[in-house]
């Protein structure tokens, strides 16, 4: 996203600013508009992955050799990504003749394969793209692309809709993933309006539609001021006033019409005061007015007549997209209002970040039938993609710089499908995140500047984990470079990306780093930690199993929190560890804060130890170390002792110094030679370690490895364990699951501690029992500035 | 008439439909009612034709110049019409016989027609003058201050469903009030059919004055405002004088009548090159009004007859879609069209009618009326006639 500008008007550029990844670019397809093109290419992108294995001729264990405990790789391995670039009409023959350039590499890959093509402009521009690129070109249905393409940003984009609310100081209220997707009305406003009912992922329908939409406005406002285009007009429309020019009912009432309960400054008649404009009689209007005038009533027009449709045909979500909302303002809050106003508050109106992409989505979509790519899931890569904020201007309506450049969405193929946790209890009303920070202005500016401000330590680390490679400095300036950018955008835009949270900002870091090759910069780290925990593992299992049940429970309790103190993540434990390198275990215990703790369930998850065993515990490990090592396997072992199954699992792909599923399937087979009973278990299924599918220090539970899911559904899973302030506090501390469960953590940021009325090194040990509703709620402080997101209906 | 809002809650019912013939009372002449909408103000005269020499003799002579002014007159200043055609003769009111008169003016003559009223000293009569409308409100300091007159103001959607029972149960001179057009869409096959609207319920309302309301009824004293739009006569009659430079309704719907809207709007065939078959639209619909406008050469072509019809048929169009859908909200099949909009204006009637028609596949029927922006008068007129505090006794 940092290149948009400087190159706007150039189309002199190096293919990786602008059509990243162009050389590598297998499929094509378009989305032509009147004024916007639209192209998806479907790409490889090499990216460098850390492998860890178990250590050659280590697997009789020998231990003897000063080889590490496993071996570390760094590989480069191809993934799938798709590339939409979102560029002027008038530069689209020059776009063309750029890619034919550019392709010289993978064009005999090209050979054979049909651009796929839609919009209203693709008939006009199919011999074109034919000639310059030597490709069949193929038309694509319309409608079909766009609902095939909403249909897709809903399943695999997270925050792609979001509802606005212009007087709010926080005007987008981002939708998490919905669960119940089906059935939605679609309106697509385009230069007319067409309204599609869809059922499923084939079955819809066109119920309607209307011809004063987008065209009429462009229309309609070419005849009557000075603006030659849609841009032009929109920002007259902002400056303007419409009460000079529509017929309020307090025109005609001279107030409010008490008896209906229609106050006066409703537009009773639009257009009506000029009817006697040539009197004049006072009539006193600019072109402004007019334009104003004719979005709100486009605008009112299309919410009403949707809301009919919506209401005739029982459906309560409605979708907008086409080129007439484009993000604006004024246009978002009209159809808004008219929503809200025809439905008494009964409708959703509800926009998506990623509308102008739909067609292309769409048409895309078409073209990889044949791939598959309906079996894939797919997420957002932050790193590669611009932001919302390029379509949403200023109060003060700065004209958009960004359509007279190129808009940037990135989407990467993930290796796995991700699915809900079937032990939430209600997933469409689940919402990750436990602060939103668009939502909170204080919070938002700590964290940021917190990210900021560790970023050279970040870029530093990552050198160190590449020592072999002359060019690891200057991937890391890079690195900052982008990172900062991100976040001086996010200061202006926070919802630029969807719900800006501690997760967003820590996973677009994470995107960012692997964007400039750094695989795992915790990898080194991750390892020593490792092996000198597993040293004195054999001691710490012996020092519990001399202990009585209760105080066995205490402490296997206070080591799954110890381990959490060691975090290289946070600030505090950073300089403890590098000041101080005999910080360990015992220390890390002591460090804790004195019972009662900040949230202190112990008691309750004592007592509940006494009853019968769990049928099956999902532990979702944090950091490597003494925490996976120390605190969690004993935790793990006593589970399995008392006959309860247990499914361990760890992160997909590397994130800090989380524990990933690679490392973790080694760890486990290094602690089974040390202990009979892990052993035992492994070999015969009580304990199994899995991948969550995530790739971040928090975690989203809506957004688990399909596989995952189906294991905790068939050994029917009672307890859910969350360690560590990523999964437990700075998400998932209000989510509330249908089973009972764990949420522990150390607050090792200062920051967050003091605004929950704690000190660092706080403990949170949260214990709840499933149930329909969560009904017991912490002994002493409720974390977070905010509440849990309530669902939509209640949220009114 | 305000065009967005939600439903008022079923009428209070403190009214009865029919004139008490005979009742222990009547009020004193002269019997007006008036409705001051947005854009028109509309006044119906009951001209009592059974008048005895008794009551001649006791008149005041302003009753009788007042009279003999509105009787003998069919345009008044500039801009006052009387709608004779629409006149209805030996009309029984109250126990008299009469002629109703039907006369309208622009609201921004609001002020000419008060000094007019104190020129011909309305005040001396001791008369109560009802009037609904929204101008009933703004206007009602006005009508103290310069005609001297106390205004009983009136709910205009009670006084317009009044006054459609009252037309439709006293027969337009002997002929139907209320009618429908027959292939609507064929010129040469196009015909006005009388409709039975003696057992009208339930039924819609549309009234398209300045805006527009919708109305479900469903009995005479039960009924509700379900929907409205702003988009309505005024929005017609507002854009043709911006696109045209017009200045009258009539003068806009004449360049209509000669224009071809197809010049402006956008058809799916120019978008599709010929009929949208994957969602069974005709090349010939549509896709987006005004559409063409921002082509520059398309923009130069376009006359201003062209950019009248256009106008026209998208507003017609649009509040026949919206009308629609509340008659299918409801499960209502009578769609009834009122206001001045429909006025002199054949083009959107059958326009409407063919949108009831077509869209439903027949299960809708637009009904039209021949007093089209008068109902809400004449039910000012007949509260008059009920409540008025000036009762005096009739002699036994």
């Amino acid at each position: 996203m940092c290149a948009e500008r400087s190159y706007a008007r150039s189309i002199s550029l190096p293919p990786d600013e602008v059509f990243r990844n162009l050389r590598n670019a297998k499929r094509f397809a378009m989305d032509i508009g009147g004024s916007l093109a639209k192209l998806a290419y479907y790409s490889t992108v090499e990216r460098s992955r850390a492998y860890v294995s178990a250590s050659s001729g280590g697997d009789d264990g020998d231990g003897q050799d000063d080889h590490h405990l496993y071996e570390i790789q760094e590989q480069n391995e191809l993934g799938a990504r798709i590339h939409f670039v979102k560029f002027e009409m008038t530069y689209f023959e020059k776009c063309l003749d750029f890619i034919k350039e550019n392709l010289v590499s993978s064009h005999g890959e090209m050979m054979g394969k049909v651009v796929k093509a839609t919009g209203g402009g693709s008939h006009k521009y199919t011999n074109l793209i034919r000639d310059k690129l030597g490709l069949e070109c193929d038309k694509e249905d319309e409608m079909q692309c766009l609902i095939q393409g909403c249909i897709f940003v809903l399943r695999n984009i997270t925050n792609e809709a979001f509802e606005y609310q212009r007087h709010s100081p926080q005007p987008y209220k981002f939708q998490t993933m919905d669960a119940d997707l089906f059935p939605f009305l679609l309106v697509n406003i385009g230069s007319g309006v067409s309204i599609v009912k869809v059922e499923s992922h084939d079955k819809y329908e066109r119920i309607g539609g209307s011809s004063i939409g987008g065209g009429s406005f462009l229309g309609l406002g070419c005849k009557l001021t000075k603006a030659k285009n849609f841009d032009e007009l929109l920002q007259l429309a902002s400056q303007g006033d419409h009460r000079n020019v529509d017929m309020l009912v307090r025109d005609i009432y001279g107030g409010a019409y008490s008896a209906l309960g229609l106050p006066g400054e409703l537009i009773a008649s639009s257009f009506g005061k000029m009817v006697s404009a040539k009197d004049g009689e006072g009539q006193e209007f600019e072109e402004q007015d007019i334009a104003k005038s004719l979005l709100h009533t486009i605008s009112n027009d299309i919410g009403q007549i949707s809301c009919l449709y919506a209401q005739l045909h029982g459906l309560r979500k409605i979708y907008f997209g086409g080129f007439f909302i484009r993000g604006h303002p004024v246009t978002m809050h009209t159809i808004t209002y008219a929503i809200n106003f025809w439905s008494r508050g009964t409708l959703q109106a509800l926009f998506l970040r990623h509308e102008g992409y739909l067609g292309a989505i769409g048409a895309f979509l078409k073209g990889a039938e044949e791939d598959d790519s309906e079996k894939y899931c797919w997420g957002e890569n932050y790193a590669g993609s611009s932001g919302l904020h390029s379509t949403s201007p200023p109060p003060d309506f700065i004209p958009r710089d960004r359509t007279a450049s190129f808009d940037r969405f990135e989407l990467d193929r993930l290796e796995r499908p991700l699915v809900s946790l079937p032990a939430l209890l209600d997933p469409p009303s689940y919402f990750p995140d436990t602060v939103d920070l668009t939502e909170d202005p204080d919070a938002r500016k700590y964290w940021l500047d917190c990210f900021e401000e560790a970023l050279g330590k970040v870029a530093a680390r990552a050198v160190a984990s590449q020592p072999s490679r002359d060019d690891a400095e200057m991937r890391a300036q890079q690195f900052m470079a982008k990172y900062n950018k991100r976040l001086e955008t996010l200061r202006e835009h926070p919802f630029a990306y969807g719900s800006l949270t501690v997760r967003s900002l820590l996973d677009t870091r994470e995107q960012c780093l692997n964007e400039f090759h750094f695989a795992d910069p915790y990898q080194h780290i991750k390892q020593q930690e490792n092996e000198a925990a597993l040293r004195i593992l054999p001691e710490r299992l012996q020092h519990l199993d001399s202990l009585e049940f209760r105080a066995r429970q205490v402490a296997l309790a206070e080591g799954l929190l110890a381990g959490n103190v060691f975090d290289w993540g946070a600030k505090a434990i950073t300089r403890l560890m590098e000041g101080d390198d005999s910080f360990g275990f015992e220390e890390a215990m002591s460090k804790l804060q004195a019972r009662p703790w900040l949230v202190d369930d112990l008691d309750p998850w004592l007592e509940r130890l006494q009853d019968h065993p769990h049928k099956c515990a999902l532990i979702f490990a944090d950091n490597s170390g003494l925490d996976i090592i120390l605190g969690v396997f004993p935790f793990a072992r006593e589970m399995v002792l008392r006959g309860t199954q247990v499914i361990l699992c760890a992160n997909s792909k590397p994130a800090l110094n989380d524990v990933t599923y690679g490392e973790l399937k080694i760890l486990a087979k290094k602690v089974a030679e040390l202990c009979p009973t892990i052993r035992t278990a492994l070999s015969e299924g009580h304990l199994k370690v899995m991948a969550s599918g995530a790739a971040s220090p928090c975690l989203d539970l809506s957004r688990i490895d399909e596989m995952l899911s189906q294991e905790c559904q068939r050994r029917g899973v009672d307890l859910v364990v969350l360690e560590g302030m990523g999964r437990a506090i700075h998400t998932n501390y209000h989510a509330a699951f249908s089973c009972e469960s764990l949420k522990l953590a150390v607050l090792k940021n200062k920051w967050l501690a003091n605004r929950l009325g704690g000190d660092v090194f706080s403990v949170i040990f949260k214990y709840t029992k499933g149930s329909k509703v969560e009904g017991k709620t912490p002994s002493k402080n409720d974390i977070g500035t905010q509440q849990p997101r309530k669902s939509p209906e209640t949220d009114r | 008439m305000a065009a967005n809002g939600a439903a008022k809650p079923a009428m209070d019912g403190a009214t009865t439909r029919r004139p008490r013939l005979g009742s222990m009372s009547r009020p004193p002449f002269p019997w007006f009612g008036m409705d001051i909408g947005g854009t028109l103000a509309k006044l119906v005269y009951y001209e009592p034709t059974d008048i005895t020499p008794d009551e001649a003799e006791a008149e005041r002579d302003s009753l009788k110049v007042i009279r003999k002014y509105l009787t003998s007159n069919v345009a008044y200043g500039k801009e006052g019409i009387r709608d004779t055609h629409l006149e209805m003769k030996n009309l029984a009111l109250c126990g008299r016989k009469g002629n109703l008169h039907f006369i309208r003016f622009p609201t921004t003559g609001m002020e000419r027609f008060l000094h007019m009223g104190h020129e011909k000293n309305f005040s001396s009569l001791h008369t109560t003058f009802c009037a609904t409308g929204g101008g009933a409100y703004r206007f009602e300091e006005d009508f103290l201050r310069i005609a001297g007159l106390q205004l009983n103001k009136l709910d205009e959607l009670d006084c317009l469903i009044h006054g459609i029972h009252y037309i439709d149960s006293s027969k337009f001179n002997g002929s139907s009030e209320c009618y429908w057009y027959k292939n609507p869409t064929r010129e040469d096959l196009c015909e006005k059919m009388p409709f039975d609207f003696r057992n009208p319920y339930p039924y819609i309302v549309v009234n398209i004055g300045s805006g527009v309301s919708i109305l479900a009824v469903y009995s005479q004293d039960d009924y509700k405002r379900i929907s409205g739009t702003s988009l309505g006569g005024g929005t017609f009659l507002g854009l043709c004088c911006l696109l045209t430079g017009c200045d009258t309704f009539e003068d806009a719907i004449e360049m209509a009548a000669n224009g071809n809207s197809t010049n402006v709007d956008k058809l799916v065939k120019d978008i599709y090159g010929g009929d949208y078959t994957r969602f069974a639209l005709s090349g010939e619909t549509v896709a987006s009004s005004f559409g063409n406008m921002h082509i520059k050469e398309k923009r130069e072509a376009a006359s201003k007859e062209d950019l009248a019809r256009a106008t026209l048929v998208t507003i017609t169009n649009n509040i026949g879609s919206i009308a629609r859908m509340c008659a299918l909200t409801e499960k209502i099949e009578r769609v009834v069209f009122v206001g001045n909009f429909l006025r002199v204006n054949p083009i959107s009637m059958k326009l409407l009618a063919d949108a009831m028609d077509f869209w439903s596949s027949g299960q809708l029927k637009a009904l039209f009326l021949e007093h089209e922006g008068y109902f809400g008068a004449v039910g000012a007129l007949l509260q008059l006639t009920k409540t008025s505090p000036f009762d005096v006794p009739i002699d036994q």
